[in-house]
């Protein structure tokens, strides 16, 4: 069960009406590396991994859905007073064909988000590995919209959500030390 | 741990046949979790309103990323 509050985990400022900027930002929003895959991907895959860090998965993929809500307001906040010429100028014309002013699960080239981009391994270290590097594409990727875009107080709230990246890439290399550890215990198998 | 840098930098070969104007010298991010491993007890925090803003409560994890035409426009602090 989850408890909801009505707040962004990290106040979104958009400082120019760029909906180009949208367009890009869409990757993290339904992209492969995007919050979403990331919160699906830890949420399902908590419930096959050692009791030790099934709360890391849900404390992360809990936070992924708060990401992906700040990128939405940005992704809104750049396109809702964008005229149709507008949307077309910014390479948004086929979005708009389809969805108007509406977000979309797709990344920034129009490709619908499948899950076929996340996996569950079943293997404890696969899916921790897998995890660390989504975390570490997820900051590249960060990294990359902060070099497009020309908006300062955009650009303060990405290298927000790229810090936690890190955070979350430590926390799982965490994990897989936690299950690394032997203690020296003897065990009879 | 603090002793890294979070940017390396290499200098890729440049061809006098390419059609664009050189970048002589590229970045890329090498940030603070690939050095770390278990975090240690005792680490420096920030403090409470500051780590909010920062992203992380932990001074040493901190690796703010700025644009290069940011840092040539001199955002970075």
């Amino acid at each position: 069960m989850w408890v909801y509050e009505k707040k962004l985990q990290y106040p979104v400022r958009v400082s120019t009406c760029n909906p180009r900027l949208a367009k890009y930002l869409i990757e993290q929003y339904g992209g492969a590396d995007g919050e979403l895959a990331a919160a699906l991907r830890y949420l399902n895959q908590r419930y096959t991994i050692p009791d030790k860090v099934v709360g890391l998965l849900t404390d992360i993929g809990t936070e992924e859905f708060a990401h992906l809500e700040m990128i939405a307001t940005m992704v809104y906040k750049l396109t809702k007073d964008a005229t149709p010429d507008q949307m077309k100028a910014a390479g948004l014309a086929g979005h708009f064909a389809d969805h108007d002013k509406a977000l979309f699960y797709h990344n920034a080239a129009g490709v619908p988000w499948t899950a076929t981009y996340i996996q569950a391994k079943g293997d404890p270290i696969a899916d921790l590995y897998e995890d660390i590097a989504a975390e570490e594409k997820a900051r590249a990727t960060y990294q990359w919209l902060i070099d497009l875009s020309d908006d300062p107080d955009l650009n303060d709230g990405l290298r927000y959500l790229r810090e936690r990246e890190v955070i979350h890439s430590q926390r799982f290399r965490e994990a897989v030390e936690i299950l690394k550890e032997d203690r020296g215990k003897k065990k009879v198998f | 741990m603090s002793k890294h840098t979070w940017y390396k930098t290499y200098r890729p070969y440049i061809s006098p046949m390419d059609p664009c104007p050189p970048i002589t010298v590229k970045r890329y991010s090498t940030p603070p979790e690939l050095y770390v491993g278990y975090q240690p007890p005792g680490l420096a925090q920030f403090p409470a309103y500051e780590a909010l803003k920062a992203g992380t409560l932990w001074k040493c994890f901190y690796d703010p990323y700025y644009s290069v035409k940011e840092m040539k426009k001199g955002v970075r602090e």
